[in-house]
């Protein structure tokens, strides 16, 4: 039975879900109950913006709460899943990677490769992106493109509810290390989302929707942006194409590239700082790829080189949005040598 | 008060998740005269492209929304009237409804309304319209659900009783099919009748369905008032390579070469259609249920189903639909359907009951008759 | 409060205990000392960073693990490699950057691993290890295995950050986790005693909230005490331990190290404090082993390494199709 839920409760669901089909399955991270050691109650908080409430006494033993030390417990979370947990670890802000980031990219993305493939780390780290909470510049980053860079680790963007749940439960069953990206303005999205289990594969994007003039392509937040401009340039007679990857690393390109084959235009946009991110190397792709499909230069859409503002003001500047989106697409669609 | 030979054409309510349609073409204009049943329009509902059919005779009077706009479900899209009736009174009507879709307050018709039973400890989904006397079930096929029976379901709601079910693995019932016999399924069936408290029902059933309400029909008579089989399983040749194309399918582009085979028309595969299938696959148990259902359908490349000598066991009234262009099932042999009548259906595949609904209504209609 | 251990006892250890005890040191030593003749003829690729000297910490802790228990070490990790149970013969092909070698080439020396004994690996990350061995102690203990893990470190990385934060979390959550600081006196090419504030090492436990011991690195029956201590108080629940083991590493930092940051320590110690020799001494005196059964393992050992290296030298190397394998599980 598929039900309106939260974005935020989709991925409490995959969570309880797992941890009841999966012993192995343990949660730990930063307040992700919250009250360790105080006078008050236990999950006190369940996460800080809630996503993980209620497991800490639906799973007891399970959830486990951390001091602040990052390399630490992320450490302690690809070690577990070496001697065969399958840890769900949190990394609170994906802006606090810096304090963590060797686990991460020099062991646990590793070890499979360097110790010749004998090891399995089905490690997840749950992390929370994204800019518009009005967070400011070290709590509002969208880092996915760093760990997409790193062979060795897979990186999942979930775009609405039932992304992901579905997400969320392939990366907890899949043996590599996973960073599975929520992004924070999303927790109160909803959408429609089976009470079931289900599972999407990684490495296959989605096609929201069909158009036959212009390809846009966006990550996470992202696709409803892209959405909401496909609406206004359906009105002005120009049918858009939306994609979204869901996972950065794998990359689905084979759909990207089949899209542009049809359209000869891309569109792509990423909330991430513009240099080396998911834009830049979507487009040298297609650019590499389907050059002789192209029909006019490819657009980016991506925030400025500059750090989250925190005035809200500045902070609506910096987001990409469905004008800025629309008018990239008009602007390939419209353009001539 | 309006006049009541004024027949509102409305934006029907194809599905239980349809909030909407998008008329993409009109094939009738103001002026032209219509006889009930006719086709007026083709409507886009995301999930598929259905023919609006005239609900009654008369005028086409007025077209409210043009093509390509939008309209909620029960919106009022068209006006038909005898020409005798006055402008004026047409107007009237006219008016009332642009201003319903204008502040978007349409009164949407009861749509199908979706419950659970318990059988044999599962739990099975289904939809029910009407509360007429004769009591229809519908069965859907191998990959289906209770959904594929949009167009079907509400005509004959009019004036039947009709439950269109989820089996097990399917849809939204419970997706253990223990081992997934003909058996087990045709229990389950039966089991529905004794859960919704229907001492009997005329059985409609599409592909595998046809082959599950045929076993019904052979092993409880008294139960069974009429069979309508759209493309049974179980009466010749199969395309097996599609029925494990679908199941082994894993994306989008595995998938949707394959449900091209299922319509005449291939351009009827739309997105909408390819990901709502990818969702159910990718539903805990679905995988297993369908390779387990393989077995019970396919003994190599054949099909594992003798339906032809269930059907001959069964007495009541039977009708079978079958698209000419069915290339999963090819339309069985007269000779291997006995007694029952054969209906071939022009423009048809796969799927007679979406892609050619009136047949599939004519045929429950006339089935019902001869009982 | 941190103890100094008497270091005389040999209890609970039987001839055959000694004997593999022996065979371990022995191993490592002529392993690392036959790297450092062979990576001097330029053939071994890379870095190699060599632990004869500190034989008797490796084998004084690893006697007392088994199957339930994970070990993590450091850039420095042949010995523990070969003191956890790692082929010595595999090791030395990894070394060489062979197909043949523990990691089919794909790691060489920082990176030797054995997964299926417990041994997360050599690591290059300084610290790298700690918060990895919360992760195996805290799979341990949540399994009910009764198994511990162990992180060797040095004394550099006694003050880094993950080495710190692990021992606090450990102590937080009470883990079976058993942290020896290996304080050879130098961090690549600075002393120990100029980068750690505190006097020892082993002073920074009560502050983490776990016992501290310091032990003469040279004696492995010091080791052996020490370790065996905190690992039976893990295994029962009792929570971590922090062990400094203090001793010299006869080579450099790394193979290639001109060492002009050091005196004669290295001369001495091989004189007069070195592990294989106090064994022996040991063993001997109290009539537990005799010579001619160490000198067969001598023997044996010796064969071993020669045997090692030929194979290594003779063994191919991965091929263009093994550059992209095993980044993955399923991508």
């Amino acid at each position: 039975m598929a039900r309106t839920i939260s974005y935020r409760e989709a991925i409490n669901e995959a969570l309880a879900q797992e941890m009841a089909r999966d012993e192995s399955v343990i949660v730990m991270g930063e307040d992700n109950a919250g009250g360790m050691g105080s006078p008050g109650e236990m999950d006190a908080w369940g996460g800080v913006l809630g996503v993980t409430k209620g497991l800490y006494h639906q799973f007891p033993g399970r959830v486990l709460d951390t001091p602040i030390s990052e390399s630490a417990f992320i450490g302690a979370a690809v070690g577990a899943a070496t001697r065969g947990l399958r840890p769900v670890a949190e990394l609170m802000f994906i802006d606090f990677m810096g304090v963590c980031f060797d686990q991460i990219f020099n062991q646990a993305a590793k070890f499979r490769y360097m110790f010749g493939g004998k090891a399995v780390t089905p490690v997840v780290v749950r992390t929370m992106y994204g800019a518009g909470l009005r967070a400011a510049a070290q709590h509002s980053q969208a880092l996915y493109p760093v760990f997409t860079h790193i062979p060795g680790l897979k990186v999942v963007v979930p775009s609405s509810p039932y992304e992901a749940k579905g997400l969320l439960i392939q990366s907890i069953r899949d043996d590599d290390p996973v960073i599975f990206c929520e992004h924070k303005l999303m927790y109160d999205t909803t959408g429609e989302v089976p009470e079931e289990s289900y599972t999407i594969p990684f490495g296959e994007a989605n096609l929201v929707r069909e158009g036959g003039d212009v390809t846009i392509v966006a990550i996470g937040r992202m696709v409803s942006v892209a959405m909401e401009a496909a609406g206004e340039l359906a009105a002005s007679g120009v049918e858009a194409e939306v994609i979204d990857p869901r996972t950065t690393s794998p990359l689905d390109t084979e759909t990207i590239l089949e899209s542009v084959e049809s359209t000869g235009r891309l569109v792509v946009v990423d909330e991430a700082t513009p240099r080396c991110n998911l834009a830049t190397d979507i487009s040298a792709t297609v650019a590499q790829e389907a050059f002789g499909s192209l029909r006019a230069p490819i657009q980016m859409v991506t925030a400025p080189h500059t750090p989250v503002p925190f005035a809200d003001s500045l902070e609506d500047f910096y987001m990409p949005d469905a004008q800025k989106v629309a008018n990239a697409a008009k602007a390939v669609t419209g353009w001539e040598r | 008060m309006a006049d009541a030979r004024i027949a509102r054409v409305t934006m029907p309510k194809w599905g239980l998740s349809m909030t909407a349609g998008k008329i993409t073409e009109w094939l009738v204009e103001e002026g032209d005269e219509v006889q009930e049943g006719a086709e007026l329009a083709e409507i886009d509902t995301d999930k598929i492209v259905g023919t609006l059919e005239a609900p009654a005779a008369g005028v086409v009077r007025r077209i409210i929304a043009g093509t390509d706009s939008s309209a909620p479900v029960g919106a009022t899209i068209a006006v038909l009237a005898p020409a005798e009736v006055p402008d004026t009174d047409v107007d009237q009507v006219v008016a009332e409804a642009e201003e319903q879709l204008a502040s978007g307050e349409v009164e949407e018709p009861a749509g199908p309304v979706v419950a659970t039973v318990e059988v044999d400890g599962r739990v099975i989904s289904y939809a029910t319209m009407g509360e007429g006397e004769e009591v229809v079930v519908l069965v859907h096929g191998y990959g289906g659900d209770k959904n594929s029976w949009l167009f079907v379901q509400e005509p004959l709601s009019r004036t039947r009783t009709v439950h269109a079910i989820d089996l097990p693995g399917h849809g939204e019932s419970a997706k253990d099919v223990g081992d997934g016999s003909l058996d087990t399924l045709a229990a389950t069936v039966l089991g529905f009748l004794d859960a919704v408290g229907a001492e009997r029902a005329h059985l409609v059933g599409h592909s595998l369905g046809g082959a599950v309400v045929t076993a019904v029909a052979a092993a409880a008579p008294g139960r069974v008032s009429a069979l309508t089989l759209v493309s049974p399983a179980g009466f010749g040749a199969v395309d097996a390579s599609y029925l494990r194309g679908f199941a082994e399918a894993g994306s989008r582009r595995e998938l949707r070469p394959h449900l091209g085979k299922l319509f005449a028309d291939e351009s009827l595969v739309n997105r909408q259609l390819v990901d709502d299938l990818l969702r159910y696959k990718r539903l805990d148990g679905v995988e297993t249920a369908l390779q387990t259902l393989l077995g019970t359908l396919l003994d190599g490349d054949e099909q594992a189903i003798d339906a032809a000598t269930l059907l001959a066991a069964v007495e009541v009234p039977v009708v079978v639909v079958w698209g000419r262009v069915d290339r999963v099932l090819a339309p069985a042999d007269a000779s291997t359907l006995g007694r029952a009548e054969l209906r071939l259906v022009d423009d048809a595949g796969h799927m007679a009951h979406m892609e050619q609904p009136h047949a599939v209504v004519d045929a429950v209609e006339a089935t019902g008759r001869k009982g | 409060m941190t103890d100094t251990l008497p270091s005389n006892t040999a209890y609970e250890l039987t001839p055959d205990d000694l004997l593999a005890a022996y065979r371990t040191m022995r191993t490592i030593r002529d392993f690392e000392e036959r790297v450092h003749d062979e990576f001097a003829t330029g053939e071994i690729p890379g870095f190699v960073h060599l632990y004869a000297g500190e034989e008797a910490s490796a084998a004084g802790v690893c006697v007392h693990l088994d199957d339930r228990d994970a070990l993590a070490s450091t850039h420095r990790g042949h010995g523990h490699c070969i003191a956890k149970g790692v082929d010595p013969k595999e090791m030395m092909a990894e070394i060489y950057g062979r197909s043949t070698g523990s990691c089919h080439g794909k790691g060489g020396s920082m990176h030797i691993a054995d997964l299926s004994k417990g041994m997360l690996g050599a690591n290059g990350i300084v610290g790298g290890g700690p918060p990895l061995i919360c992760g195996t102690a805290l799979a341990a203990k949540l399994k009910g295995t009764g198994g511990v893990g162990v992180a060797f470190f040095g004394d550099g990385a006694s003050n880094q950050g993950t080495t710190l934060e692990a021992m606090n979390l450990a102590s937080v959550w009470n883990l079976p986790a058993i942290f020896v600081a290996e304080n050879n006196g130098y961090a690549e090419a600075t002393s120990a005693t100029w980068s750690v504030a505190a006097d020892n090492i082993a002073d920074r436990a009560a502050g983490f909230g776990m016992p501290g011991v310091i032990v003469d690195g040279f004696d492995f029956f010091a080791v052996y005490e020490a370790a065996g201590e905190a690992i039976d108080r893990a295994r029962k629940g009792g929570g971590p331990t922090l062990i400094e083991v203090k001793f010299t590493r006869y080579f450099g930092h790394f193979e290639g190290d001109q060492q002009r940051y050091r005196a004669d320590e290295v001369a001495r110690a091989r004189d007069t404090l070195d592990c294989l020799k106090r064994f022996r001494g040991r063993v001997t005196e109290t009539g537990q082993l005799a010579d001619h059964q160490l000198n067969e393992i001598d023997n044996e050992v010796a064969r071993l390494i020669e045997e090692a290296v030929a194979e290594a030298k003779a063994a191919p190397k991965p091929t263009e199709a093994d550059l992209t394998t095993d980044v993955y599980l399923r991508y």
